[in-house]
């Protein structure tokens, strides 16, 4: 009888397993849905520019924050918050693996540091822009 | 009179129940943990031990997270309420005689009661920064210990 807690543990670790997997992405992932999301929202949209992504990290969007106020002018170092002082790890992928890997996370910033930086949600050009900036350093 | 070993034994039970007491009040060490939580209001602030705002407070933060002292701190509905319930059932009680739960833990009489011997410098430190920043000084503070004794003011 004691067969069966075991059983279950292992099937749901076996589930756990194959769910994380499962959502995990890439960078290129994210890349990705933001062209084809760009596709449809950006009229005559031509590909993602890593010189236009770099420009609008670095700044200022006519509020206080730029995305280097708390990420600094380089992605592949620590940053600190701007406000609190906490340290952020490195925002570049090559700097940090868990960057642009899990999309609720991805969702979750975007929305938060937008509304901060740019009073708005980021439009899709916007957001591969600096997605193609931060996957080209470290390169 | 005859003296069991039972009364002594009880009597030393109750004088430690009695110190255990007066200890966890006075330590500043606080262990409740959830782990959405501590990842959750952990990110950009140490995560503030529940205790040390009231339950009413806990509910007026967490139904604002969207301007949340000028940042968007939004989550999704499902996390929100989990950190919401963890929040309530381990907030402190009441302190203030204030109809508007107070949301800056910084504000309660309690706080400012328990920090009027930090020098003025001290808040103005760049190292400091924010008297947000708890662990600037409370060097184990992340970790639930804001005992007076794991204190270092940098200089």
């Amino acid at each position: 009888m004691r067969v069966f807690p075991m059983l279950q543990a292992v099937t749901a670790a076996i589930a756990l397993f194959v769910t994380g997997f499962a959502s995990a992405e890439t960078p290129a992932d994210f890349l990705r849905t933001f062209e084809a999301s760009a596709k449809q929202d950006t009229a005559g949209f031509a590909g993602f520019s890593t010189q236009r992504g770099e420009a609008f990290f670095k700044s200022a969007h006519g509020r206080e924050w730029s995305c280097a106020a708390c990420h600094t002018q380089n992605p592949m170092a620590a940053g600190k918050h701007a406000k609190t002082n906490k340290p952020i790890a490195p925002l570049a992928p090559a700097a940090n693996a868990e960057r642009f890997a899990k999309p609720d996370k991805v969702e979750k910033w975007f929305k938060r540091n937008c509304n901060d930086v740019l009073g708005r949600a980021c439009t899709p050009l916007e957001k591969g822009d600096v997605l193609s900036y931060l996957m080209s350093l470290g390169k | 009179m005859k003296i069991s070993k039972r009364s002594i034994f009880c009597a030393f039970l109750a004088a430690g129940l009695c110190w255990a007491g007066m200890a966890s009040a006075d330590d500043h060490f606080y262990t409740a943990t959830d782990p959405s939580w501590k990842s959750e209001c952990g990110s950009c602030h140490i995560a503030y031990p529940p205790q040390l705002l009231p339950g009413s407070s806990w509910r007026a933060l967490m139904s604002g997270l969207d301007k949340h002292f000028g940042s968007d701190a939004s989550l999704d509905p499902q996390t929100a309420a989990g950190i919401s319930a963890f929040l309530e059932k381990n907030a402190g009680r009441d302190r203030s005689f204030s109809r508007t739960p107070a949301l800056r833990i910084t504000e309660t009489r309690w706080f400012v009661h328990e920090h009027d011997e930090v020098p003025d410098r001290a808040w103005k430190n760049p190292q400091v920064k924010s008297a947000s920043n708890c662990t600037a000084c409370h060097v184990d503070g992340d970790k639930g210990d804001f005992d007076e004794h794991n204190i270092r003011i940098p200089k």
